[in-house]
Parts: structure tokens; C-alpha cells; sequence
């Protein structure tokens, strides 16, 4: 069976960016004009020439996004369960060489967190962790999945790359979806970024995708991590990445996340900097290319832009949330991976939410069909 | 008028609108259209309830009299975990009515006639009342009759897409042959298409997104509860035929003497 790779270097970035910034407003006007839009159309949308029809862009997204969505916004919660990372990432603050104190959950702490999160109305969480193979590889991973999962009915990941075979017991063992950013699709840059540690294989990350598709997982959440190279050029290659994913295993669902830097210990300054227009113009650029695409956007964005972006296209936040291993009820002082912006509590999401028409769904999964 | 009710298995409906509970921006809004629709069979998500709580909160606002619940195996990708979930469902929600959907394609979310029909053959032996969720298909149709679903449900457009009834040809052939109650699911936009489809014979439809995501839900359950009635009523009236051809004024028979 193929991989994405093959596709990927069909493409290099100087030719895609340069493709995206030659969109003219004609070429604009023809994606708004569509019922169905290609990637060309994406190019349009997310192009400088699309910049003043941001606001028409957003209108056409919350329609799509209302009708396929309806007046709902699903909840979900992170929990970290370690810090230990034995990989160098220049922008991360768990990176093997910041010197902060490594914690890693016990049985205990984990019941603990989950009881908290249970109490304040979570069903679907997200599993994070560092890249530490010794003490936080499949085995914990597996261990935590079966400790948490019949207190969830939605049970997600955010850890390294794995490969097919251990996806496919953490599948057995309740797991419903992974989420694995590329960062950048910029091969110079990311080596830049990830000189040292098993992450520093480009190709071993961008095929992660396909192991999970073949291990047949639920759903495959992709991103870049904006800051590190252009956002239009990374999101063009998401997109890619996305629409070959969609056809290749088309019983799996995808959801984008829009990470953007953020500041943390040891931090990097972002090389390119993508500003509140700049991201609500890719969120609107994502809902018109694809509207059943899930679109997440975690609480590393300020009150007034997720305030807003719950209007028009995004379909999934996160509320409260902590980065730091046992942030919820252990260790409320420990090392944060990033400073969260938008600090609300879960019950005051809840009523922004209700405020602006919005059902929040708790749940919306069952994992006890597939015991 | 006489009596028009529908029976399905042991129920017997006075309303031939059946809805649906997603998408609705709160549940007492999503209460408040249900009951203006004065719908009596109400599809839930059991993926969408803790069956566990008996304070769920979309459970409890689905409490009343006239109200049948008929929960919905979304979410399932196979014949096998579709199984699973309704007997899940029959214990917890007491019901032994089932819309059975199985879409392994989460984007359009377009059912598998495959796994549908294994599925609806082992429930219907399980004791179940099966409705399956199904493409416009008139042999799927016959074959699920054959294994003793209590109706069918075919689609007239994706779901959610609002877009009418973009299978009619297909729904009349079914609708000609079918032994049991026709019911078109998914893809009822407007009240126009609801009345059009029951014009055409249909025995019912299900309508789910046009309520939860008008403007003002509760009036626009409210005008497909009277554009099901209307087209009801002009089924059993029997519509005037539509005149094919115009006379000629240039006959070409006259030789015919």
C-alpha cells in the first residue's frame, strides 16, 4: 500500500508557496462561487488575494458548519500524563534539555485527575505525553487507555509516532483517535527544529497517518505548528495531506487543530508570525474545502477569538485545560509544556457557550460497542 | 375523515412526522419544536446518552406521553458493533424498536447496505423492530423485507444535506413495491420536499437537521407537520394526472377512419 511520502515529494515548498501567493481575486471569486472546492480553491482561500473577502469566507463557514454541526460545539479535556521527553524540539518546553523537574503519573494520580475532570463534566479526553520510550512507551500508554476508559466514553492521544502494530493494540485497548501534528512540512526547517531524539525523522512522522489508517482508528486529528515556517505553504501540505488521507482510508474521521507558538520555559520566538486575521482566514478556508472536517481550538487562543470562532466553523474546544502532568490536582506549580491563554473555567465556557445559542455536547461516542 | 394512522409493528402513529434530537442549540429548545411537531416517534443517538444516568439530560427532555423514543445505532461501522449497541439499548432504554444505521464512511455518513442487511436479519431474529437507514435502493429494499424488517428507510439526498429528494425515481419504485411502510429519511430540507415525498406515497419521513437548525425551530416543526398532513391528504385524495402532451393541432390520425 502507498504512503503519503510519495505524494509529498511530488511537491516542494518554494513551488507551493509560490503558487499560493500567484492566486488573484478572480481565482478567489471562483472558490466562493463553488459548491464543491479542490485544493486550488484552498490555495485561493488561504492567499493574500483572499484576504478581503475574509468576511464573506466566514459567513459561507458558518453555514456550512451550522448545517453539518448544527448548534452544537463538542467538549474535551487534555490530560498530561508525563513530561519525560528525550527528544530536543527548539520550541517545546519539555525538550530533553530545559532543566525542569520530569513527572510522570502514577495509577493513583491518574484517578485522581480523571475523577476531577469527570466532576466538572468531561466524557471525551485527550491523553498527552513526551517522547520517552522507556517509561512512557506502549505498555504505559495501554495501561492508562484501560485505567481511564470505562470512567470516558471517548478516549484520544497526543504522543510520538508509533508504528502500525501498536496502534492496533492501543485500538483494541479503547483507543479512539490520534493526534499527531507534523509541526512544519518544511524538511530543512523541522531537521532545524528537532536536531536530536527519535523525532528528528521527518519521513517516520509524516507517515505516521498512514500506520494509523491501516491500523483502522477512528480518527486522525492533523495540524501544523504555526510559527515554525509560512502558515499557507503548511497548511497547503495539511490539506494534501488531508484530501490523500480522506480517499486512502475513508472509514476514518479527521479533525485539524491550529496550534500556534506559544510562550513557555526556554521559549522560541516564532520565525513567522500568524496573526487572529491570518487564523480565522484558514479556518474559514478549512470549512469551505471540507464541511464535515472536525476543527478544534484549544484553549491556547485568547477569550475573544474563540468566542468568536465558536460562531463560524470551529466544532470542538477544550476548557480548563492544564499542561503540566497532574496539573488538575497534583501538581498545580510543575512545568507547564505551554502557558494556556484562555483561562476560563469549564462552567464559564459552558455559559459562553449556551450565551451565543451553543449546545455543548459532553458526549457524543460510546466505547463499549466494540468490548 | 376516517382513521389514517400508521401502524409499524405493534405501534400505531396519528402523525407520519418522525424527528430527530441532534444539532438543536439547547435541549428545551429541542422539546419545545418535538412537541410542536406533535411528532411520535423521536430517533436518539445512543452515542449521545450516558444510559447509565438516569438524569441524562437529553433522556429526561424527551419525557413525555406521546413521545416513543427509537434510538439509533450512529456511530457503528459494522453489522457486528450495530448488534452490540442495540442490545445495549433494548436493556437500557427499554425498547426493542431499532433505526438501525451503519455508515463506515464518517464523512457523508452514507449507510453500508452490506452490514445493514446482515445486521437487520440477525436483529429481526433477536426480536427487534428493525428500521433501517438505508440507500434508495429498491432490490436492498425487498431483500430487508425479506428478512423481516418492519419498515424501510431509504434516503432522499445525503444527510444533513437538505437538499430534497434527489432520489425520487428510486423512492416511486420502492414505494410501488414496498409490503411495508415506506419512510424517507435524511435529506428533507424544507416542508415543500416533506409534502412531496408524502404526495409521492411515502408513508412517513424523518426530518432532523431542517427543524434543530432553522431559525426558529418550533414554527418550523410546526410547517412540516402541516406540509406532512397536506401531502397526506393529497396522496389520498389521488392527485389530478399530469398532462403529458398538449392536443396537436396538426393530427396525425385522422387518416384513421
Amino acid at each position: 500500500m502507498s504512503e503519503f511520502r510519495e505524494i509529498f515529494d511530488q511537491y516542494t515548498w518554494d513551488d507551493s508557496l509560490q503558487s499560493i501567493f500567484n492566486k488573484t481575486e478572480s481565482d478567489v471569486l471562483r472558490a466562493l462561487g463553488k459548491e464543491k472546492r479542490d485544493l486550488e480553491d484552498f490555495k485561493a482561500l488561504i492567499s493574500p488575494a483572499a484576504v478581503p473577502y475574509i468576511e464573506d469566507m466566514a459567513q459561507i463557514s458558518r453555514k456550512l458548519t451550522k448545517k453539518r454541526f448544527g448548534n452544537t460545539i463538542q467538549m474535551y479535556a487534555p490530560m498530561y500524563l508525563s513530561n519525560e521527553c528525550q527528544n530536543i524540539c527548539t520550541y517545546c518546553g519539555f525538550s530533553m534539555t530545559n532543566v525542569i523537574p520530569r513527572k510522570t503519573l502514577t495509577d493513583e494520580e491518574i484517578l485522581k485527575e480523571t475523577a476531577y475532570l469527570k466532576s466538572k463534566g468531561f466524557d471525551h479526553i485527550l491523553l498527552v505525553t513526551g517522547e520517552a520510550n522507556r517509561t512512557v512507551g506502549v505498555p504505559y500508554i495501554k495501561h492508562a487507555i484501560e485505567l481511564i476508559r470505562k470512567h470516558f466514553s471517548n478516549v484520544s492521544i497526543e504522543v510520538q509516532p508509533l508504528d502500525q502494530n501498536e496502534y492496533e493494540e492501543l485500538i483494541e485497548a479503547g483507543l479512539y483517535a490520534v493526534l499527531v501534528y507534523q509541526e512544519t512540512y518544511h524538511r530543512e526547517e523541522y531537521k532545524k527544529h528537532h536536531p536530536k531524539g527519535k523525532k528528528s525523522n521527518f519521513y517516520y512522522r509524516l507517515d505516521t497517518p498512514d500506520r494509523l489508517g491501516k491500523a483502522g482508528i477512528h480518527k486522525i486529528g492533523l495540524g501544523a505548528l504555526f510559527g515554525l515556517e509560512d502558515w499557507r505553504a503548511d497548511s497547503f501540505f495539511t490539506a494534501l495531506h488531508l484530501k490523500y488521507l480522506q480517499k486512502t482510508y475513508w472509514k476514518t474521521k479527521y479533525s485539524i487543530s491550529f496550534p500556534r507558538l506559544r510562550p513557555h520555559s526556554g521559549g522560541l520566538e516564532p520565525k513567522v508570525e500568524m496573526t487572529d486575521k491570518d487564523l480565522v482566514q484558514l479556518i474559514c478556508a478549512y470549512r469551505l474545502l471540507d464541511e464535515d472536517l472536525e476543527l478544534s481550538i484549544s484553549t491556547r487562543e485568547s477569550e475573544i477569538f474563540r468566542d468568536n470562532v465558536v460562531q463560524f466553523g470551529a466544532t470542538t474546544i477544550s476548557a480548563e485545560s492544564k499542561t503540566n502532568p497532574g496539573g488538575y490536582t497534583i501538581a498545580e506549580e510543575s512545568l507547564e509544556q505551554f502557558e494556556i491563554s484562555d483561562e476560563r473555567s469549564t462552567e464559564a465556557m459552558s455559559a459562553m457557550l449556551k450565551s451565543k445559542g451553543l449546545e455543548v455536547v459532553w458526549k457524543d461516542w460510546e466505547n463499549n460497542w466494540e468490548a | 375523515m376516517k382513521n389514517d394512522n400508521l401502524t409499524i409493528a405493534d405501534k400505531e402513529f396519528t402523525s407520519r412526522l418522525f424527528t430527530g434530537t441532534g444539532k438543536f442549540s439547547s435541549s428545551d429548545l429541542m422539546r419545545n419544536a418535538l412537541l410542536a411537531s406533535e411528532s411520535e416517534l423521536i430517533t436518539v443517538a445512543l452515542k449521545r446518552v450516558n444510559v447509565e444516568d438516569e438524569q441524562d439530560d437529553l433522556l429526561s427532555h424527551l419525557n413525555h406521553e406521546r413521545i416513543n423514543l427509537l434510538p439509533n445505532t450512529s456511530g457503528v461501522r459494522t453489522a457486528k458493533e450495530a448488534i452490540f449497541a442495540a442490545e445495549l439499548s433494548r436493556e437500557a432504554l427499554e425498547t426493542n424498536w431499532v433505526k438501525l444505521e451503519i455508515h463506515p464512511d464518517p464523512k457523508y455518513l452514507l449507510p453500508d447496505p452490506i452490514e445493514t442487511l446482515k445486521a437487520a436479519e440477525e436483529l429481526v431474529k433477536k426480536g427487534f423492530v428493525v428500521m433501517p437507514y438505508i440507500h434508495a435502493d429498491p432490490v436492498l429494499c425487498k431483500r430487508l423485507e425479506d428478512v423481516g424488517v418492519q419498515c424501510v428507510m431509504p434516503l432522499g439526498a445525503p444527510i444533513g444535506s437538505n437538499k430534497g429528494l434527489k432520489t425520487t425515481d428510486f423512492l416511486e419504485i420502492i414505494i410501488e413495491q414496498s409490503n411495508v411502510p415506506v419512510i424517507v429519511d435524511a435529506g428533507i430540507g424544507a416542508p415543500s420536499h416533506a409534502a412531496y415525498a408524502m404526495e409521492l406515497g411515502a408513508d412517513a419521513v424523518l426530518v432532523n437537521t431542517a427543524i434543530a437548525v432553522a431559525q426558529n425551530p418550533t414554527e418550523m416543526a410546526i410547517a412540516f407537520k402541516l406540509a406532512v398532513e397536506a401531502g397526506r391528504m393529497a396522496h389520498q385524495a389521488k392527485l389530478a394526472p399530469i398532462q403529458q402532451h398538449a392536443a396537436a393541432s396538426s393530427p396525425l390520425t385522422n387518416f384513421l377512419v
